[in-house]
């Protein structure tokens, strides 16, 4: 059976979900052997076999930390040339998309970004794509070389499928252009304790309605009520009311958990654009003519100020 | 000593428009009223400052590869202020993928020379957001890309990359690719004397035999992707609405136990 490269985004060894789901649909198309890269490399293995990945190649330079992209992009294509894969999957993450389209030309292959399906095909693997702000569906294919499709976060359940998991050394050569752009300082995020929003199950937003940052307390109470991710509109963000990094839409994050609860948020393009594929829709506006009712399956015409509190009220109660 | 920068502009479908495919599965332009890129009003502006900003000679060249009415973003770029324009028109280059569009930027920008290109984070009609990786891996210079800080002093640009899980600080030697993102600052409006004086500035068209590449190599016959398929999504099925009559919130939760979420 033929091999599938799994690009693991990882951190310190800590596997995080989207390259479980890929694992998950490695195995439609053939027998996923794991690539990771850096420090904590070799202490994924177990998390990956317990997925379905039958070999973890790992290697730890500190190149991967100190150096942009490339260091990781030479790796990959060395394991490339060292399993000769029928395709490979990277999670879609910016800097995935990155890694994945440096790769396929480097060896010549196609390649399709922010997949959000992926089947066997007669002819090579097909991706299912959402464009135009999600109004559209699309299928592709890789007409050339070896298939390289980065695949976004929520597209595929994480199964159980224990695997053997073999670590090998994967050997890797920097190239010249390795050490391009050096990353002279990084500061890490603080952990919110919340889970990351791109794989959160659950999504509570807030954009222009809530109008200001303190207010963003009753959102994160919400939130944090269903064990959700914070999200931001691009009016609430460009407001400085909430960080970019939590914004949903065109030019923030692009989210398909199962419930997306909407608050404040009129439903422009931009936005409709990051949520639009979320399984459940719900909104809380005062606005009954906002465009985001067209999309809910639950709407409340109200005072979010009303509302919100009163529904996490009601849904501590509940669980206590 | 001089600066040259490029900035790199797509000529997309308004998104507030209904964009559809054509019978080909390509983007449907006829139809559509056009405009320049937001995001890549971003490249524009930091472009802009840059050269301000530099100690010598700096130049801002606005590159696009699309067809006749892409020359609309080109205006628009130099009415905010860029020197000079080059358009790559060539009916070949219809149904052409992000790895053709990679290989017609990086063979314009070697022609045009550069010591800096700048590109927007992402089209908003593809969205793919890779281009400026491929221009770089073409190129064979540093990519310092998804920049919501960037400046350029001494032959080294800096910046600033924000990503899932931590603040990136990167530097690397000119020439080099760059991309911003629209976290880089406001883009600022055409004055009116800016789009008087953007008429009389130069628009050079150059073709694919110009940049010495063949018809097979870009267009549909030359992607290495092929898409099969292109249906509109469903329209969401009606949900319901209730006014809140001081019971919104409790209502809500019962939808939410309703659908085992509580």
């Amino acid at each position: 059976m033929a091999e599938v490269l799994v690009y693991v985004d990882h951190v310190d060894g800590a596997v995080r979900k989207p390259t479980l789901e890929l694992l998950t649909l490695a195995r439609r198309i053939g027998e996923p052997v794991a690539v990771a890269l850096g420090g904590g490399a070799a202490d994924t293995a177990a998390t990956l076999a317990e997925h379905g990945a039958t070999r973890v190649l790992t290697h730890d330079a500190s190149e991967y930390g100190e150096y942009l992209v490339v260091p990781k992009v030479d790796a990959l294509q060395a394991a490339v040339t060292a399993v000769s894969p029928a395709a490979v999957l990277v999670p879609s993450s910016a800097e995935g998309k990155e890694i994945a389209a440096r790769l396929a030309l480097r060896i010549g292959s196609g390649v399709i970004t922010d997949a959000v399906d992926l089947e066997a095909g007669e002819t090579g693997p097909v991706a299912t794509q959402s464009v135009f702000a999600a109004s559209f569906t699309t299928t592709s294919r890789v007409s050339k070389g070896t298939p390289v499709i980065t695949v976004k976060p929520n597209s595929a359940a994480v199964e159980a499928a224990p695997a053997a998991g073999a670590v090998e050394a994967l050997n890797v050569t920097f190239s010249e252009k390795a050490r391009g752009t050096k990353v002279t300082g990084r500061t890490v995020r603080e952990a919110t304790g919340r889970p990351e929003l791109t794989e959160a199950a659950i999504v509570v937003s807030g954009g222009r309605g809530v109008n200001g940052a303190e207010n963003f307390a009753i959102i994160e109470a919400l939130a944090d009520s269903l064990g959700a991710a914070v999200g931001a509109s691009r009016a609430a963000v460009d407001a400085g009311w909430y960080p970019h990094t939590n914004q949903v839409g065109q030019t923030g994050k692009s989210v398909s958990p199962q419930l997306y609860i909407a608050n404040g948020i009129s439903g422009a393009i931009q936005h409709r654009a990051g949520m639009q594929t979320s399984k459940t829709i719900v909104a809380v506006n005062k606005d009954a003519e906002a465009p985001i009712f067209d999309l809910v399956d639950y709407g409340v015409v109200g005072d979010l100020f009303e509302v919100v509190p009163q529904l996490t009220e009601e849904i501590n109660t509940r669980k206590g | 000593m001089s600066l040259k920068i490029l900035v790199t502009v797509k000529y997309v479908p308004d998104a507030t428009g209904d964009r559809h495919f054509a019978d080909d599965l390509t983007v449907d332009r006829d139809d559509m009223d056009g405009l320049l890129s937001e995001l890549d009003e971003y490249a524009v502006e930091q472009a802009l400052q840059i050269a301000e900003n530099y100690d010598g000679d700096a130049e801002v060249t606005v590159l696009t590869v699309g067809p006749e009415d892409a020359k609309d973003a080109l205006r628009k770029a130099l009415s905010m202020g860029a020197d000079k324009a080059i358009h790559v028109e060539d009916d070949d280059l219809h149904g052409t993928d992000a790895i053709g569009t990679s290989l017609v930027l990086a063979k314009a920008v070697e022609k045009a020379g550069f010591d800096l290109v700048i590109s927007g984070m992402a089209s908003t009609d593809g969205t793919m957001g890779v281009v400026p990786a491929l221009l770089a891996e073409r190129l064979g210079v540093p990519q310092v890309t998804l920049l919501s800080e960037v400046s350029v002093e001494d032959g080294v640009v800096k910046g600033r990359r924000d990503g899932d899980t931590a603040s990136e600080q990167l530097e690397a030697s000119l020439p080099a690719v760059v991309s911003v993102t629209d976290q880089s600052g406001e883009a600022r409006y055409p004055s009116f004397k800016g789009i008087m004086a953007a008429k009389k500035k130069p628009v050079e068209s150059w073709d694919l035999s110009d940049l010495e590449i063949e018809a097979d190599q870009v267009g549909m016959a030359g992607a290495w992707t092929t898409v099969e398929a292109a249906a509109q999504r469903p329209a969401r099925s009606a949900g319901t609405i209730v006014k809140d009559e001081g019971e919104g919130g409790k209502q809500l939760a019962e939808f939410l136990a309703s659908q085992k979420f509580i």
